[in-house]
């Protein structure tokens, strides 16, 4: 059996690419060594947030967000989202004119960003210190149950007549025909075309096509709180961009924001360093102080890549005829949605909306593969 | 942040850790022994927080081996929660929350002796106050001379039935009923090995004849159906029918060797249902596959508390060995007399009396809450399964189970065998990845006293 398309990595960027193909009448094979969004896609922090968003991507996002908002109709299953105000903090003089200049630029960008005065801030979200010196209002925010994409992908895909193909490893790529061979750990997968959708493993992923594909390794981590009474009702960051909290309805809080745990692609997340653990939790009780109230009852650990200019890999794989690769999207979970689906719709012959010509894979792409 | 170093590290103060410090101490090694109680001796040998009502065989045992360790020179950090720890380039990191606040140690060896978490098989009416673990009941009769409740209903799977049902007797209660899920052919067909150890099977037989004598109804082969009540456990009924009221009920299917730390430590581990569960990969001399790394005791496989002290000697003695401080050879024979007796028949036999059955998982209904952190039903696990979770850990992202205060120490080893009677076996059903903390940290203690200049925020994301 030749697939039209088969994607290699079934996060959250291959899920929305093969749906949006498969919708569009290709015959999609998604395959994936795991379950499906078992990775960054299932276990990061699920924020849907502009301000820490890029501001390069900004348009991408604010169309993600759209589409997550309204995913139960147009995914058919539920993520969970919940779409709320979103604050950005600044306590200090120098993350005042940090705030400024980024709220700035983001809102040129086009996200409905607002610089209010702390007082202000204390009306929209009461349990902030009263030391807040400015803030990012943004209406554009919200947060999904990042561990219920899989769920609701997987359901959408089958309706929509892919072959998800879980727990296989793909270990190379030989050209068959006008297509590829993917070799697996349990026979040959052809298709006509290949994206490659591995985020962390895009590196290893071009290799199997003698194209060196760099990407760095970010470990980022999470934590959350037992269930607790409502201590708060927006989306919580700071000016820096290294908090994101929120507290989902069951009543825990999900407490990220990028801080650094150790790993690698080949091992995978390995251990929460304590300092960085300390330091993210004292910065989310600084902001939210009734978070002394809580307990901490879980921290993780989940990989994003990186590309050299942090911004996204989008588009045809140079050097390997049919091969797409898409990740590296840097709010991968909020903007990814709608950049899958932009690749999607170009790979149907489709006219779409935005150009993905910044996020071409090739400017990264090194010397190839001896 | 207190920061110590130490040539070996044990965690848990059981009879296996204290038996590990003491012969690793006399080998000339500094010995740093982590407990969350006050004092030593685990839960079998718990310490009495009252002056003893009854001296037993256990608390002879329990006293003589504190004595001890006390005079070994080995140090006890008591009342220090391990929540979390990682392999070093030198060692070990082991993170610890403490009277004084955090706290680490560090260190080349570590032996982990942290024994069993009980396994609860869940029926209707679990989840009523009033009904509590045995190994809970057993706290509260050995450390708190305390009676779970006026008329107690003891039922489950494994000796420990009959220990509880014994103490509570001792202590004047009232026992309602033993309610066993082994049948009489089950325990003869054990007695050859039980044999093997005839103290503690004489001591067995009689718990068993003091409930007879009086007059405590003991079922054979019969679980629990539900328990019943409004605000508290009122009545028990049995699968074959009979009510009995009570207003308490100790029930325990079992013990699950401890495997948190092994597995944050990402050791390798298999399957033994015959020992409780997932256990580390050991050699014989209870090294597992991390450079360093030793687990003695229950820990290590379900064998009781006889095995213990053999292993936790034989894994001090190890980590000795493996620093250089014994010559090799020297020992040969007491390594083998310890191994013997660390790997005895009778320990086995009980562990493979309460393993858990799959078809005490098959049981449970579909509307029966499972994970009780998260009020997770047995149907919402089965529709997970159904919807394409392969594994556990994609079971518990869909339906939350194992996300609460407990991550999934109580539910864990049910949820899996839900799902392995599904996908095939417990291998392809997987384990709960370990996540720190391994107990639920409050943040206040964590956070301390800080300024905002003083939290080291990394430079912000590009723009």
């Amino acid at each position: 059996m030749t697939y039209d398309v088969a994607i290699v990595g079934a996060g959250v960027n291959g899920s929305m690419t093969a749906l949006t193909l498969a919708r569009g009448g290709m015959k999609v094979a998604v395959i994936d060594r795991g379950g499906i969004c078992r990775q960054a896609s299932g276990v990061n922090a699920g924020t849907l947030t502009m301000q820490m968003t890029r501001v390069a991507l900004m348009p991408f996002a604010l169309r993600a967000h759209a589409m997550w908002a309204d995913a139960k109709n147009w995914l058919g299953h539920d993520v969970g989202v919940v779409v709320c105000d979103g604050l950005s903090l600044a306590f200090t003089e120098a993350e005042e004119e940090l705030l400024s200049f980024r709220a700035t630029k983001r809102r040129e960008a086009g996200a409905p960003i607002e610089l209010v005065s702390g007082a202000r801030a204390r009306e929209i979200e009461p349990g902030l210190p009263d030391n807040v010196r400015l803030a990012g209002h943004c209406v554009v925010d919200g947060f999904a149950n990042a561990y219920l994409t899989g769920q609701a992908f997987r359901a959408a895909l089958l309706e929509a007549g892919v072959t998800l193909i879980e727990d296989r490893a793909v270990t190379g790529a030989e050209p068959a025909g006008t297509g590829w061979r993917l070799l697996t750990s349990d026979g040959p997968i052809e298709a006509e075309r290949v994206v490659l959708a591995g985020g962390v493993w895009l590196e290893q992923m071009a290799n199997w096509f003698g194209v060196r594909l760099p990407m760095k390794c970010l470990i980022n981590q999470v934590a959350v709180t037992e269930r607790m009474a409502p201590v708060m009702r927006t989306v919580l960051g700071v000016a820096s961009g290294l908090l994101s909290m929120k507290q989902y309805p069951h009543g825990t809080v999900v407490i990220g924001g990028g801080w650094q745990g150790t790993g690698d692609p080949v091992t995978g997340p390995r251990d929460i360093i304590p300092t960085n653990l300390l330091g993210n939790l004292r910065l989310a009780s600084y902001v939210t102080p009734a978070l002394k109230r809580a307990r901490i009852v879980r921290a993780w650990l989940g990989l994003e890549a990186e590309t050299a200019d942090a911004l996204p890999a989008v588009g045809a794989l140079p050097g390997a005829d049919g091969v797409f690769t898409i990740g590296s999207i840097h709010s991968g979970y909020t903007s990814g949605l709608c950049i899958a689906d932009m690749l999607a719709r170009q790979l149907l012959g489709q006219d779409i909306p935005l150009s993905l010509a910044p996020f071409a894979t090739a400017r990264l792409v090194q010397e190839k593969n001896a | 942040m207190k920061a110590e170093t130490t040539d070996l590290c044990v965690l848990g103060a059981g009879p296996a850790g204290m038996s590990a410090a003491i012969a690793a101490a006399e080998a000339g090694l500094a010995v740093l022994v982590v407990d969350d109680q006050d004092q030593p001796g685990g839960q079998v040998y718990r310490a009495p927080s009252l002056p003893r009502r009854i001296v037993d065989e256990d608390a002879q045992t329990g006293d003589a081996l504190r004595a001890a360790f006390a005079a070994s020179g080995a140090k006890l950090l008591a009342q220090h929660l391990v929540w979390g720890a990682a392999r070093e380039p030198d060692g070990f990191r082991i993170d610890l929350l403490g009277p004084e606040g955090l706290a680490t140690v560090q260190t080349p060896r570590l032996i982990v002796a942290t024994g069993t978490t009980e396994r609860v098989v869940p029926f209707p009416g679990w989840t009523l106050p009033g009904v509590i673990g045995l190994a809970a009941a057993t706290v509260l009769l050995k450390a708190e001379a305390t009676l779970p409740g006026k008329r107690t209903v003891v039922a489950g799977r494994g000796p420990l039935l009959y220990a509880v049902a014994a103490k509570i007797l001792k202590l004047g209660g009232v026992v309602a009923a033993v309610i066993d899920q082994a049948t009489m052919g089950e325990w003869t067909g054990a007695l050859p090995a039980l044999a093997s150890n005839p103290g503690l099977l004489a001591r067995g037989l009689a718990w068993r004849a003091q409930l007879l004598s009086k007059g405590v109804p003991v079922l054979h082969g019969e679980g629990l159906a539900a328990a019943r009540g409004t605000d508290s456990v009122a009545s028990i009924v049995t699968t074959s029918g009979r009510v009995f009221e009570c207003d308490a009920l100790a029930v325990g299917h079992g013990l699950i060797p401890s495997t948190d730390l092994t597995r944050l430590l990402r050791a390798e581990h298999h399957f033994d249902r015959a020992r409780g569960g997932w256990v580390p990969a050991r050699d014989a001399m209870l090294r597992t596959s991390l450079p360093g790394l030793y687990v003695a005791g229950d820990g290590g496989g379900v064998s009781g508390a006889a095995a213990a002290a053999p292993q936790g000697l034989l894994a001090g003695l190890a980590a000795a060995l493996d620093s250089g401080r014994l010559a090799a050879g020297s020992r040969d024979a007491e390594f083998a007399s310890l191994r013997a007796a660390g790997d005895n028949r009778f320990g086995a036999a009980m562990a493979g009396m309460f393993a858990l059955r799959p078809e005490q998982a098959a049981a449970i209904p579909a509307d029966c809450v499972v994970c009780r952190c998260e009020d997770v039903t047995r149907q919402e696990i089965d529709d997970a399964i159904d919807q394409g979770a392969g594994e556990i850990n994609q079971v518990k992202a869909w339906t939350r189970c194992g996300m609460g205060p407990c991550q999934g120490r109580v539910c864990g080893d049910v949820v899996a065998e839900l799902v392995a009677a599904r996908v095939g076996s417990r291998e392809r059903a997987g384990q709960y990845t370990a996540r720190l903390p391994l107990r639920p940290l409050p943040m206040a203690e964590l956070i301390g006293e800080f300024d905002y200049t003083d939290i080291p925020i990394p430079k912000p994301a590009p723009l």
